[in-house]
């Protein structure tokens, strides 16, 4: 780390934002994640009761604290400590590579065409391309259960909708510039659809809710109709009603 | 087992009403909101109005319209918006408690300065929490009496106990907040991209009024004025507090509210004051706003003095 970093600003009343780096890249999510858990487990439940939320991110790390028990300096003071303590301690945690099936198709990704009409290579090329990667999960947020997974291959990456969805299927694998996703749930969405993954990545009632968190990897492996429909995708988002 | 569950029956939800508990902490890291009241300091009176902590389940109620039909016998208070409220179509004062017994009505006319009302009931309502949470937000399909994120519907029972009728109690109305419909100010916290905004956009900023748009809702506010540049227009996600004004490529600020996303990419100049949000919250859209800069020390020092003026002012007991 730089003689800049890390950086800290205030936010808000009641915030503090970390900046790490002003780039991305695996060890730099790792040090957020454990810089994260030590303030949980430190300051969460035990000895202080200011920490409220913690929001991770690609080089920042929101910390979220109640001003009626703490102020600013002695945040400030907690979270270098941490940050100090987390540098120090090895990167443990290699994180897991969770493989996600993915019915790549022109009637599940309706946007596929355009992106491999945009690249100049077919549409099997594209989907070809998107499998060769081992996604790192950046960032969570957006929705419930919402991942960031990074890096896109340049020849595959495209800009968001000038005009955004009203609908998004359940299940939508999609990219904007460099990054790729998976809607977790319906929802309005400017992203490139090109294909649909029938496991569901956000349920309340499971512990834990998603199948992967910050600094794992996502490996996606294409899966045919009938395979698609096995697993538990829906028949209807097929359909045209993504349009 | 529980047997059949009683409480406060919905014969008609008005707008909008929703079950709002403090709100939803500790599970940003999953991409979850915190939901709660967007008017804090009058959900915390109804609260207090009916002997409860900050922690107990109340109803938010938009506009106005909800009818509530008691099952049990048990006490409520209505705080917030100035708005109509009878019991069995008799005209009582918001800002107290009232005692209800099995087969009362309660009615919420239309809120006539604010838009946002808080009912509490004494004990709060029994509602399971889904991520330590009653707090409704529809748009994650979490919280609220069934756990899916559903606003209150005609025929929903809101389940409450049968509570030991106390004295009823009162507020004041020299320590009630007054509610304006419009021409507000709001306490901006400097900081996240404020050295992005060069100091001419900062002065325009803070020296032009705003009128909040349509396009308002829990997530956000957003704001029609003078457009605000910054050196860039987007930037890596990053953890967004309550609070915080982005500004999106069409310079237009959006003040992010209670149920706002955890993460965003837009660059902020820093974070409403949430002693103002409160009141930002009560305005509809056409409402005049202008922004203030405070520094984090003079925000902590309003915290606190609010803080020990709501602890410290007494409430009467009334006996009818």
């Amino acid at each position: 780390m730089s003689a800049e970093f890390p950086k800290i600003a205030v936010a808000g009343e009641n915030s503090l934002i970390v900046y790490f780096s002003d780039h991305p890249n695996r060890q730099l999510s790792s040090l957020i994640v454990r810089t994260s858990d030590y303030l949980n487990q430190s300051c969460g439940e035990g000895s202080a009761e200011w920490l409220i939320d913690l929001v991770p991110s690609y080089t920042s790390l929101l910390v979220i604290y109640n001003p009626l028990l703490t102020d600013h300096h002695q945040v400030r003071r907690a979270l270098r400590h941490a940050i100090q303590q987390s540098s120090a301690s090895a990167d443990l945690n290699k994180g897991r590579t969770i493989e996600l099936p993915v019915y790549y198709s022109v009637e599940s990704g309706p946007d596929l065409a355009r992106l491999a009409e945009a690249a100049q290579i077919a549409t099997e090329e594209v989907i070809a391309i998107h499998q060769q990667t081992d996604y790192l999960v950046y960032t969570i947020g957006f929705a419930p259960g919402f991942a960031y997974l990074g890096e896109v291959d340049p020849r595959i990456a495209a800009p968001r909708l000038v005009t955004p969805r009203a609908r998004v299927p359940r299940g939508a694998v999609a990219i904007a510039d460099r990054q790729t996703a998976v809607y977790p749930a319906p929802s309005p969405g400017g992203w490139n659809i090109i294909g649909l993954c029938p496991t569901p990545l956000f349920d309340p009632n499971l512990e834990p809710p998603m199948p992967f968190k910050i600094g794992d990897r996502v490996r996606f492996t294409a899966i045919d109709r009938q395979q698609f429909l096995q697993l538990g995708g829906c028949e209807t988002d097929l359909e045209g009603e993504i349009l | 087992m529980r047997g059949v569950v009683k409480g406060l029956a919905v014969i008609k939800p008005g707008v909008q009403s929703l079950i709002q508990d403090r709100g939803r902490f500790g599970f940003h890291a999953i991409g979850l909101t915190t939901g709660g009241p967007l008017d804090y300091s009058a959900f915390r009176w109804a609260n207090r109005l009916c002997g409860n902590s900050d922690s107990a389940a109340c109803i938010e109620v938009l506009m106005g319209g909800l009818v509530l039909q008691a099952q049990v016998a048990t006490q409520i208070a209505v705080t917030g918006a100035v708005i109509p409220l009878t019991i069995n179509h008799r005209p009582v004062a918001c800002w107290r408690s009232h005692c209800l017994h099995p087969g009362d009505r309660v009615e919420l006319g239309n809120a006539s300065a604010g838009c946002r009302a808080y009912l509490a009931v004494s004990g709060g309502f029994d509602v399971q929490p889904s991520f330590g949470s009653a707090a409704t937000v529809v748009r994650e399909g979490l919280g609220g009496i069934k756990g899916d994120g559903e606003p209150l519907g005609s025929g929903d029972i809101l389940p409450c106990s049968t509570t030991e009728m106390g004295p009823c109690l009162d507020l004041d109305q020299f320590y009630q907040p007054t509610y304006q419909n419009t021409d507000i100010s709001l306490r901006v916290v400097l900081g996240y991209q404020q050295a992005l905004f060069s100091q001419a956009q900062q002065q325009l900023f803070f020296n032009s009024d705003y009128r909040l748009s349509a396009d308002c809702d829990r997530m956000g506010f957003r704001l029609a004025g003078a457009a605000i540049r910054s050196s860039t227009t987007s930037l890596l996600s990053e953890g967004v507090c309550l609070g915080a004004i982005q500004f999106p490529g069409d310079g237009q600020p959006i003040v992010l509210m209670r149920d706002r996303q955890t993460i965003g990419g837009y660059p902020k100049i820093g974070s409403v004051l949430s002693l103002d949000l409160d009141k930002l919250a009560q305005l509809l859209p056409g409402a005049t706003v202008r922004f203030e800069a405070i520094g984090i020390e003079h925000a902590h020092n309003l915290i606190h003095l609010s803080e020990q003026r709501f602890q410290s002012t007494p409430l009467v007991e009334i006996t009818d």
